[in-house]
Parts: structure tokens; C-alpha cells; sequence
């Protein structure tokens, strides 16, 4: 794809200026060090958030109150839905994955506002701290489920006010971080890197930047409002004086229901640029993933009423969004066929990222179509707010943008970290993590169609199997994440030293040592092919 | 070297773009002080009236203090586009927006 000479600096790792350790990390603009710096807090909330679902999991499960009462687990299902969206699945792959890999993907040496770059990660941090503060002070922890509709929200004698505050100032690193991206894909590609040489990685973290900056300051001035609110009683959305409590459904999921494509097209991104390496070919369509990545945040963004159609909206909004709705299968679905067909007739190379990223493909195919289900007003209006959404959701972001976040992960972790995992063990874990899915979320399909509302303490008795099995899967799932991370960890201290290309990949982070050094690149490269040209594929 | 010399009706900028006088200016906010006097009547008329003045007059306005004092006429196009992408967006929202309020 270029050309390029192997650089004489060190790698990024190493301290070498005035600042040593903890401090030199703390205080660094360098775009892999922000990267690092997000995903150890985002695995450790991602932990945090799977302890909440364990624990609600064995409150189904058992006799309900001698666990907890059914207050704090009001609370649980609030905090796991706020910890997973917010600090796990919005920020997720961008953040990491994006900021580690955007400016090399791109031949460039870091993104354009460095500082700025930090700054996001502050603002996550101080947002996650400000939402950790409202579990334990004021009324105590938010009850009102990670949507925090009102009127109930305006209402609710817990913290809201201070867990909103939190989330708000979320949005800013999420909007700091996307006016980044966007800049940097605009201004800093390399010499020959036209639009349609870049990795498609590349075009769907910059998609995803376009929503994360259109669409983050609705939320942010719809959460604003419900702070107004609760302080002042400005009647926004209070029925009671006047307002519209639709009004607060439709703002928030202006945002959140492209917020859904913000978690998954960098996920989709990342399982593109697995396939082509794994396949050995040539990406299948590469304008059509583009494009449908483009499509993908435009219509995903005109959809977001289809969240609400049990709340009272006209007939004629009910109809319009509905078919809107189906419209957005249609790019999720061009982008599945494509990577099927990257892979027909390719050399498959069956390593740990391609399992997990097929997987991703068979998980997101469930929660696409069970999403499209919901989307039909006919089954909608059956299944809303019971476990077949929760399942539904949990497939398209766990099922999702989880897999594709661990195949990302395992695909990358040779060249962010220099050191090789035991493909064994992860090919061990992926088995109690695909069969504990499953149990869990499918089983969760089938007691929402069965009836069983969502976010509800007690059940009936005829719910009992399905909860037993659910239970039991999520022991299974655990299970796996342990499995996963703690040879992911193992490999970090003790792995075997990693080539700087083991996948045979040819985009440009291939090109330069693993782990990678401090500026990327020795020289800038020139781009003088399209981002998947394998050398084999062309020998015929 | 000199300072450029501003007159009273026009003045070059570093990139020698032409920028409109202060007449310009005083007509624009002008115009902004009588939209808003019909935006104050038109509430006074009900609420409705006073609602599609605002959808309709404070877009108006926020144009043009986009295109004269936020310098927008003078950028080139693709910035021009972005805030027309921005402003579609948002009339698209409120399309689908009053498609639930205006029928319900």
C-alpha cells in the first residue's frame, strides 16, 4: 500500500521525557497513550456494569428479597444501563480503537488538537466521577432506569440531578473527541490517501464523529432542561404545569437513538478491516461499506420516535417512523452481505479475531432482525418494554458492539502492545462466553414474547425456567470475560513477543513496529493503492 | 509597512476579502430589531401565532446573524455547506417532530 522505512524511535511505551510513569501517562497527548488511557477505564467500568447485571441476574433467580430490596434494584438496572451506555458502549471503540488507530490508519503522526485529545479523556473521567459521586450522596442512587424519563425523573426523590450533570458533561468528551476525528480525517491523511484509500475504519469512525457532534448537544441541553426543572420547576416537561412529557422522549431519543449507531458503526468499522486481513482478498464492495456507513448515521438519525410507540403519538408519527425504520436495515444489510462475500472464495486464515468477528456478524444478524421486528408497529406494540427489547438490545450492543470490541481488541493487541496472547486460551473463552450469550439473551427473547415485562423485581411463577436458564447463562458469560481479560492480562505481562505484522495485514499500521513508536512513522508515507491490496490476491 | 487603511463603507481583511461597511451592519441589526418587535406582536395574538412566529421568524434571524456578523459570506463553500447540512438537519428533525405534535 505505501511505501515505507522502519523507524529508529523508541516505541510509545517508553518514557522519555521529563516526566516518568504514572505522571508521564497522566499528562500525555499522545494519541496511543489516550487510547491506553480509555481502555483501562472503560474495562474497568465495563466490569463494574457486568457485576450490577450478575447481581440483578441472581435477584431473578432467588427468593428477590433476601438479596436486595426491590429500591436497590431499581437502582442497579439504572446504573448498569447508565455505566454500559455512557462509559462502555458510547465512548467504546472511538476511543479507544480510533484514537490508537486513526492517526496511523491515516499515515499520520497523532490527531490534530493532541491537547484537546486529553482534555476528552478528563472529561470522561470527571463526568464518570460526577456520576459516581450521585450514587452516594443526595437521595442516593438514580431509580430511574438509563432512559431517565419523566415525569417520573422530575419526581424521583434520588440524585438525578447530579447523574444527569454527569452524563452531560460525557457528551462534551464525546463532542470534543468527534470535532478531533473529524479534523484530523479532513486535514492529516497522507500524501496519495484520497477518500477512497482510506480504511474503511476511518470512514466509520468519521460517520460516527458526525453524530456524536449533531446530535450529543440535543441530549446535552435536553438533560440540561431536566435539571432546570427539577430545581425550578420550569414546567418544560411536567404535565402538571403544562408541559409535554412526549416533548422529553423525543429530545432524548434524538440523540440516544443515533447514540445506538455511535456504539455500532465503529464496531462495524473494525470488523471490516478483520475480514479483508483474515480472508486475504480485497475488501467485497468497498464504496458500498462506505457509503452505507455515511447512510447508516443519516437515516439512523431520523428513526428514534420508533422508541416510543406505546407513549401516545399520533398515528400519522407512529407510520412514518416505523417505515423509517425498516429503511435502516437496508445499509446495516449491505454491509453484512459485503463482508460475507470479502470472504467467499478468500483464504481464510481461521484465527481468534475472525472468530470473534463472525460471531459479531451471527450476534448482530439476531439483534438486526429482532430490531426490525420491533420496528413492525404490528409486533411492537406487543413486545414494548418487556424482555424481548432488553434481549433485542443486548444483542445489537453486547452481541455487537462487544464482540466486535473483543475481535478488535484481539486483532490489535499484538501491535498496541507489542506482546502475543495464547490463542488457546482465548479460543477456550470463546466458548462459555457464545454458549452464556445465548443463554442469557435468547432466553430473553423468549420470555419477553412470553410477557415478561422489563425492569420488574418480582416475577411470575411461569417465568421461573426462562430466568433459571437466563441465570444460569450469565454465570457462563462471566465465566468467559474472565477467561478473555485475564489472558489478555496474562499476555500482557508474560506474552511472547509479537511480530509487527502476525496477520499478514496491509494497512499502514502493519507497517511500522509493534509496539508502535512514538510518532508512528519515520517519514510520512505516500499512498499509492487502495487500503486492501494484498500482494497473493493480485499474484492470482 | 502601513496599517490597511478601513473606511467608513468598506475594508479589506489579511486575505484582501472585502467586508461590508457599518451601514451594513446597522441595517442588518435593524432588521433583527424589527423581526423581534414581530415575533413580541405575534404572541400577542395566541399561542399558536405565537409559536409559528417563532419557528419561522428565529431561523431568520439566526441567519443572518450567521451571514453578516458570523462572517459566513465570506467563507468558502464547503463551510457553507456544513451549516446547511447542520440547518437541514435540524428542519428535518422538526419535520418529523411535527408530524407527531401536529397530529396528535
Amino acid at each position: 500500500m505505501s511505501t515505507h522505512a522502519t523507524t529508529g524511535q523508541p516505541s510509545y511505551l517508553v518514557d522519555t521525557g521529563a516526566r516518568k510513569g504514572l505522571v508521564a501517562w497522566l499528562l500525555s497527548t499522545d494519541h496511543k497513550r489516550i487510547g491506553l488511557l480509555y481502555l483501562g477505564s472503560m474495562v474497568f467500568f465495563f466490569f463494574v456494569a457486568v457485576a450490577l447485571g450478575f447481581v440483578m441476574r441472581l435477584v431473578q433467580l432467588t427468593s428477590f428479597e433476601h438479596l436486595i430490596t426491590a429500591q436497590t434494584y431499581n437502582a442497579l438496572f439504572t446504573l448498569h444501563g447508565v455505566i454500559m451506555v455512557f462509559l462502555f458502549v458510547v465512548p467504546g471503540l472511538p476511543a479507544v480503537f480510533g484514537n490508537f488507530f486513526l492517526p496511523i490508519l491515516i499515515g499520520a503522526k497523532d490527531v490534530a488538537f493532541p491537547r484537546l485529545n486529553l482534555a476528552s479523556w478528563y472529561f470522561y473521567m470527571a463526568g464518570a466521577a460526577i456520576v459516581v459521586i450521585a450514587l452516594f450522596t443526595g437521595g442516593g442512587a438514580p431509580d430511574t432506569g438509563w432512559t431517565f424519563y419523566v415525569p417520573f425523573s422530575l419526581r424521583t426523590g434520588t440524585n438525578v440531578g447530579l447523574a444527569v450533570f454527569g452524563a452531560f458533561i460525557l457528551g462534551f468528551s464525546s463532542m470534543l473527541t468527534g470535532i478531533n476525528f473529524i479534523t484530523t480525517i479532513h486535514r492529516m491523511r497522507a500524501p496519495g490517501m484520497g477518500w477512497f484509500r482510506m480504511p474503511l475504519f476511518c470512514w466509520a469512525v468519521y460517520s460516527t464523529a458526525w453524530i456524536q457532534i449533531l446530535a450529543t448537544p440535543i441530549l446535552a441541553i435536553t438533560l440540561v432542561l431536566v435539571i432546570l426543572e427539577r430545581a425550578f420547576g420550569i414546567g418544560i416537561f411536567d404535565p402538571a404545569k403544562g408541559g409535554d412529557p412526549l416533548l422529553y422522549e423525543h429530545l432524548f431519543w434524538i440523540y440516544s437513538h443515533p447514540a445506538v449507531y455511535i456504539m455500532i458503526l465503529p464496531a462495524m468499522g473494525a470488523i471490516t478491516e478483520i475480514i479483508p486481513t483474515f480472508a486475504k482478498r480485497t475488501i467485497f464492495g468497498y464504496k458500498a461499506i462506505a457509503f452505507s456507513s455515511v447512510a447508516i448515521a443519516g437515516v439512523g438519525s431520523l428513526v428514534w420516535a420508533h422508541h416510543m410507540f406505546t407513549s401516545g403519538l399520533s398515528q400519522f408519527a407512529v407510520m412514518t417512523f416505523s417505515l423509517l425504520t425498516m429503511i435502516v436495515a437496508v445499509p446495516s444489510a449491505i454491509k453484512v452481505f459485503n463482508w460475507v462475500s470479502t470472504l467467499y472464495k478468500g483464504s481464510i486464515d481461521f484465527q481468534p479475531p475472525l472468530l470473534f468477528a463472525l460471531t459479531f456478524i451471527f450476534l448482530f444478524c439476531i439483534g438486526g432482525l429482532t430490531g426490525v421486528m420491533l420496528g413492525a408497529l404490528a409486533v411492537n406494540v406487543h413486545v414494548h418494554d418487556t424482555y424481548f427489547v432488553v434481549g433485542h438490545f443486548h444483542y445489537v450492543m453486547f452481541g455487537g458492539t462487544g464482540f466486535a470490541f473483543f475481535a478488535a481488541l484481539l486483532y490489535w493487541f499484538p501491535k498496541m502492545f507489542g506482546k502475543m496472547y495464547s490463542k488457546k486460551a482465548i479460543y477456550a473463552s470463546w466458548f462459555p462466553l457464545f454458549i452464556g450469550f445465548n443463554m442469557l439473551y435468547f432466553t430473553m427473547l423468549v420470555l419477553g414474547v412470553m410477557g415478561m415485562p422489563r425492569r420488574y423485581f418480582h416475577h411470575l411463577p411461569q417465568f421461573n425456567t426462562g430466568h433459571e436458564i437466563a441465570t444460569v447463562g450469565s454465570w457462563f458469560l462471566v465465566l468467559g470475560l474472565l477467561m478473555f481479560f485475564g489472558t489478555l492480562v496474562h499476555a500482557l505481562f508474560k506474552g511472547e513477543k509479537a511480530e509487527d505484522n502476525p496477520w499478514g495485514g496491509v494497512t499502514l499500521e502493519w507497517t511500522i513496529p509493534s509496539p508502535p513508536p512514538q510518532e508512528n512513522f519515520e517519514e510520512i508515507p505516500t499512498i499509492t493503492t487502495g487500503p486492501y491490496h494484498f500482494p497473493q490476491e493480485s499474484q492470482g | 509597512m502601513s496599517e490597511p487603511a478601513i473606511t467608513a463603507s468598506a475594508h479589506a481583511d489579511a486575505h484582501g476579502i472585502e467586508h461590508p461597511g457599518y451601514g451594513t451592519f446597522v441595517k442588518v441589526w435593524l432588521a433583527l430589531v424589527v423581526l423581534t418587535g414581530l415575533l413580541v406582536l405575534m404572541s400577542h395574538f395566541g399561542q399558536s401565532y405565537a409559536v409559528w412566529g417563532l419557528l419561522i421568524l428565529t431561523p431568520i434571524k439566526a441567519s443572518l446573524v450567521f451571514y453578516f456578523f458570523m462572517h459566513l459570506r465570506y467563507e468558502g463553500p464547503l463551510l457553507k455547506t456544513i451549516v446547511l447540512v447542520s440547518l437541514g438537519t435540524l428542519l428535518i428533525f422538526f419535520a418529523l417532530l411535527f408530524s407527531d405534535v401536529a397530529f396528535r
